[in-house]
């Protein structure tokens, strides 16, 4: 059976959106920006930050991450546990930035669509693990 | 009457189909966390690898010069990874005074290009529609589209297999989300392009996340509005002879269970239909294929 030639543009298309998706960037916290990695948590002070993110991250972070944070195997890739020295060390900044833009050739989304506020009280919670 | 039995068999038989699926997914612990913020338009947001979101999207009107109706979209939405969901939509109605119908599928893929968030965040789109004329779920508005598609008697004598493509442009700035889609769909038979588009913006109620567990605190809450219409054909490009509508939109997200959306819908010109009220249901299932693989 012949492929119609009036078709073959939208594989082409298909293709071409392929090789972008391929094309981006999947590092994270060693490809974050100076300017991003020093920016302070504007609710360092709140002393409900830190519960409030642990709702937050219960009902978004949890499937993945376990509900203590302790990492998972799914589907053969591992989940990081999130007690980890690498956690630890980064700076609010670097967490902040990792939750707005997610590693998504490593399967962590971007979470951008959380108003920022709420990204920052998850921060708190991250780093009250530690 | 044959006619009647005919329609009704097959619809007894989808109900049944339909409550099994939805009894399975609620046996399964079900959160919300990527739903869409509108009907029509799309955000960049997509869907979290692994979840399956299951979502009922209608809507229902009555059009000048025909039948109340009731359509459906039962959507299965699949976060394939980081940058790749992937839909399936099954579509019915019913009209009343004549018959309930299922109307077609359509199978979708949508794929970030960029990898980190921007500005406008570029979002590409396609989709095959394999519908029948009767379909009312009006999930886009494209063309010449009126209020006589969806006043016109219901009719599986024609069959409508379409490809469309879609950018999709998305902002997130101080808790507001701001969308915009540019459409183009073809018929696989012999016809012109069709263009549209869809704009939508909305926000949380509050920006911040209370510590304890409610059921109506604000950040439960999201209001926005959309707009949409179509934009012509390839040799009649422009707003004549198009419809548009526009609608706010109320999110209630229940912890721990479905979200709720409405929005009443009301046309902006002769075109369109007066006021047509949309709701949707939504599931999503954190980490599907882990659960039906029984990893923890």
């Amino acid at each position: 059976m012949k492929f119609p030639a009036r078709y073959c543009w939208f594989v082409l298309l298909f293709l071409v959106g392929i090789a972008f998706a391929g094309a981006g960037d999947g590092g994270w916290l060693n490809k974050v920006p100076e300017k991003a990695r020093i920016r302070p948590n504007p609710v360092a002070d709140d002393l409900d930050a830190a519960a409030a993110g642990a709702k937050v991250y219960a009902k978004n972070c949890a499937a993945c991450h376990g509900e203590n944070a302790e990492g998972k195997l799914q589907r053969g890739h591992y989940r990081p546990n999130l007690h980890s020295n690498r956690v630890k060390q980064a700076t609010p900044g670097e967490l902040f930035w990792l939750l707005t833009n997610g590693s998504l050739r490593n399967g962590m989304p971007s979470w951008s669509h959380f108003p920022e506020p709420e990204r920052w009280q998850l921060v708190s919670y991250l780093k009250s693990l530690h | 009457m044959q006619i009647m039995r005919s329609h009704t068999i097959p619809g007894i038989k989808f109900c049944l189909r339909l409550a099994a699926v939805l009894t399975f997914v609620l046996m399964l612990q079900t959160s919300l966390c990527a739903q869409e913020n509108y009907f029509v338009t799309y955000s960049h947001q997509l869907e979290e690898p692994g979840n399956l979101e299951i979502a009922a999207k209608s809507i229902t009107g009555a059009p000048k010069g025909g039948n109340p109706f009731v359509a459906t979209a039962l959507e299965f939405e699949y976060g394939i990874n980081g940058w790749w969901t992937a839909e399936l939509y099954l579509d019915g109605q019913t009209t009343f005074n004549e018959s309930t119908l299922f109307t077609g599928f359509r199978i979708e893929n949508r794929i970030r290009p960029f990898m980190r968030e921007h500005w406008i965040n570029p979002v590409l789109y396609f989709e095959f529609e394999d519908l029948n004329s009767a379909d009312k779920a009006l999930l886009e508005v494209v063309g010449h589209d009126t209020n006589e598609d969806l006043a016109g008697r219901n009719s599986r004598a024609e069959k409508e297999r379409e490809v469309e493509l879609k950018l999709i442009l998305s902002s997130n700035f101080k808790g507001w989300n701001v969308s915009e889609n540019f459409i183009a769909e073809k018929n696989l038979g012999p016809s012109s392009w069709e263009f549209g588009y869809a704009v939508g913006t909305s926000r949380p109620l509050a920006l911040k996340v209370s510590p304890r567990a409610c059921n109506f605190c604000r950040e439960n809450f999201a209001l926005g509005a959309e707009m949409y219409g179509g934009l012509g054909e390839r040799h009649s490009f422009g707003l004549s002879e198009t419809s548009h509508y526009f609608g706010p939109i109320v999110t209630w997200d229940i912890p721990a269970g479905p979200s709720v959306q409405i929005s009443p819908n009301f046309g902006l010109n002769r075109n369109s239909s007066g006021f047509l009220l949309r709701f949707m249901l939504t599931y999503e299932i954190d980490q599907f294929v882990s659960k039906l693989r029984g990893e923890q």
